[in-house]
């Protein structure tokens, strides 16, 4: 108890300033913690219940998650089917875990992976083996979060080697390319890029063709983080000393043998904050795809909360969306620094 | 002149970076296990010439010929070039996210296409060789700086090179491993490898080279062998030279 005391006369009330701040910092929480927790926990509802109940409690309606999270969670897909886009999530979930895993990290986690966007295609979309066909327009929720954000991850983060590699080539046609690429994509907010995908770009296909709207947000997706990706990759390709590619030239291991084997493990390994950070802002930024008419997880809680008897609690429902958001957020910062350890072991 | 044709010769050779002319009409010959030593006051072209050697630098006018092979825009010659010519860089240039065994059997495995079982059992050979072969697991990172240079002679050595060309090798080194790798170098030189090392180790000079080779502001000022270029150096610049690194 001495030693607490000691810390606490050291830290909180050393000098008259420190001892002002602490008891400010103390108000405050006192102002906000009792209110929040009476609120949230003890006038709460919870469980199942009626707008009309929650009133009468008068903290947190929580019964709103219990009564409307499938519409939250699954958004628009037919209500007899979600058990496929449950499926398709915890496949997603799985397939992450499994990568996520170094000793994993072998040629068949390719075969894996797309072995499993088969699967989870096939689960979301149906129209085989006796699933009903369920359109992309009908599909929401964590799911099409969850498929717009992994696969334009996936499928960007290549590209934007490829691009970074362009920006830096010798060859003038190539890096005219990547540059113009880059830029002009870097050029353009999100949402131009995704209204471009969704209403411009299908004026310019030939008539009868359409393209799916999810695919076309998931391009656009794609698109637009590939080209900031490149600019982090090609950060950590010029932190790699000109060392390094003469040992390589010496050697006479070939262009796509010394980036392959020499230049990008370094240079990936240099820019895993500056990826992740990307790949956090992609997963968040996906919350834009319904300015084209998509229900995303954050759409998907608006419209759970359209029915005017549940619209007072909508802080309960954005609350629980922010939750998840962060559950993802969070886990993508705490695995990049737990990388970022598990890589330098040994090297420095 | 040797009677068997070099394996190393350069004739005439120009180079510019820009407007500045590094390289002015160099020639040299080497022939093979010749030992040759470059010395010369910094910015006089020494370690360009021989980053030429290897194609690491271009040259713009001028013949080099390595083993018989002419260096040109030829990508499949510079590379059949690059197969015969060890490096060993000054600054080591390991790979720092691999082992040093991975280091040294990179090249043999991806390069040459040797299974790596034996590029292993190259790779050990050739670090013991270098008398560092419990080294062999741990990153360039976790050794001392001649630790590491020894590896990378290791490494240069595993193609089984025609050549070795040394690049200042102990200039980034503390002095008390200088002698560990000239060691290494010395052992190297016994055995008949063709060498050609740019450093300012005069007594490691004297002691191993067949020809000495001073170098200023671009040029080859005078080829000697060591006693005469020592003792009684024809040129002024090269005694004005060795004067201020021996102190005579």
């Amino acid at each position: 108890m001495t030693t607490a005391a000691a810390w606490a006369k050291k830290n909180l009330f050393g000098s008259p300033a420190n001892t002002v701040l602490t008891l400010l910092g103390l108000a405050l929480l006192w102002q906000v913690v009792p209110p929040f927790v009476g609120w949230a926990l003890i006038h709460a509802s919870w469980g199942a219940g009626t707008p009309e109940s929650c009133r009468q409690a008068g903290g947190a309606c929580w019964t709103l998650l219990a009564e409307r999270h499938r519409l939250m969670l699954f958004g628009l897909y037919p209500y007899e089917q979600h058990w496929r886009p449950f499926l398709a999530m915890l496949l997603f979930v799985a397939l992450l875990a499994i990568s996520s895993q170094r000793r994993c990290w072998r040629p068949w986690l390719g075969a894996l992976w797309a072995a499993a966007v088969v699967l989870i295609g096939v689960l979301m979309w149906g129209g085989v083996l006796g699933l009903a066909t369920v359109e992309t327009a009908q599909w929401g929720g964590l799911p099409l979060t969850l498929v717009i954000a992994v696969l334009a991850i996936v499928i960007a983060f290549p590209m934007s080697i490829v691009l970074a590699l362009g920006r830096r080539s010798q060859l003038p046609a190539i890096k005219a390319v990547s540059v113009g690429y880059i830029e002009l994509v870097r050029g353009l907010p999100l949402v131009s890029v995704l209204f471009m995908a969704s209403v411009m770009f299908p004026l310019f296909l030939p008539e009868g063709i359409t393209i799916d709207k999810a695919l076309r947000a998931l391009v656009g997706m794609t698109l637009f983080t590939a080209a900031y990706l490149a600019e982090a990759v090609r950060g950590g390709l010029q932190a790699i000393p000109k060392g390094q590619f003469e040992a390589a030239d010496a050697l006479g291991l070939g262009y796509w043998q010394t980036m392959r084997l020499i230049i990008l493990p370094q240079a990936l390994r240099l820019v895993i904050p500056p990826i992740v950070n990307q790949f956090i802002t992609c997963f968040k930024d996906t919350s834009l795809v319904t300015i084209v008419g998509l229900y995303d997880l954050l759409a998907a809680t608006k419209a759970s909360l359209n029915d005017p008897a549940w619209r007072p609690f909508f802080v309960e429902g954005y609350l629980a969306a922010a939750l998840v958001y962060f559950c993802f957020c969070f886990f993508m910062s705490r695995y990049s620094q737990w990388l970022e350890r598990e890589l330098a072991k040994g090297s420095r | 002149m040797t009677a068997a044709a070099p394996i190393i010769e350069l004739r005439d050779v120009n180079k510019w970076y820009g407007e500045f002319h590094v390289l002015k009409d160099v020639t040299l010959e080497v022939a093979k296990g010749e030992k040759v030593v470059v010395c010369g006051p910094s910015g006089s072209g020494k370690s360009t010439m021989i980053r030429c050697i290897n194609r690491l630098e271009e040259h713009q006018s001028g013949r080099i010929v390595v083993d018989g092979i002419a260096l040109g825009d030829d990508l499949k010659a510079i590379d059949a070039v690059r197969r015969r010519v060890g490096m060993v860089f000054q600054s080591f240039n390991l790979f720092p996210h691999l082992t040093v065994l991975e280091n040294l059997t990179l090249a043999p495995v991806k390069v040459a296409g040797i299974a790596p079982k034996d590029a292993q059992a190259t790779a050990m050979a050739l670090l013991e060789r270098v008398r560092i072969p419990e080294q062999a697991s741990k990153f360039p990172g976790q050794l001392s700086g001649g630790q590491q240079q020894r590896v990378a002679i290791a490494r240069a050595l595993c193609l089984k090179p025609a050549v070795m060309l040394f690049d200042e090798p102990t200039s980034a080194l503390d002095p008390e491993m200088v002698g560990e790798v000239l060691d290494v170098m010395s052992s190297l030189a016994a055995e008949g490898m063709t060498m050609i090392c740019v450093t300012h180790e005069m007594a490691f000079a004297r002691a191993v080279a067949d020809t000495m080779v001073f170098m200023d502001e671009g040029r080859v000022v005078e080829i000697a062998p060591p006693s005469q270029f020592f003792d009684s150096p024809a040129n002024e610049r090269t005694r004005r030279f060795l004067g201020k690194i021996i102190g005579k």
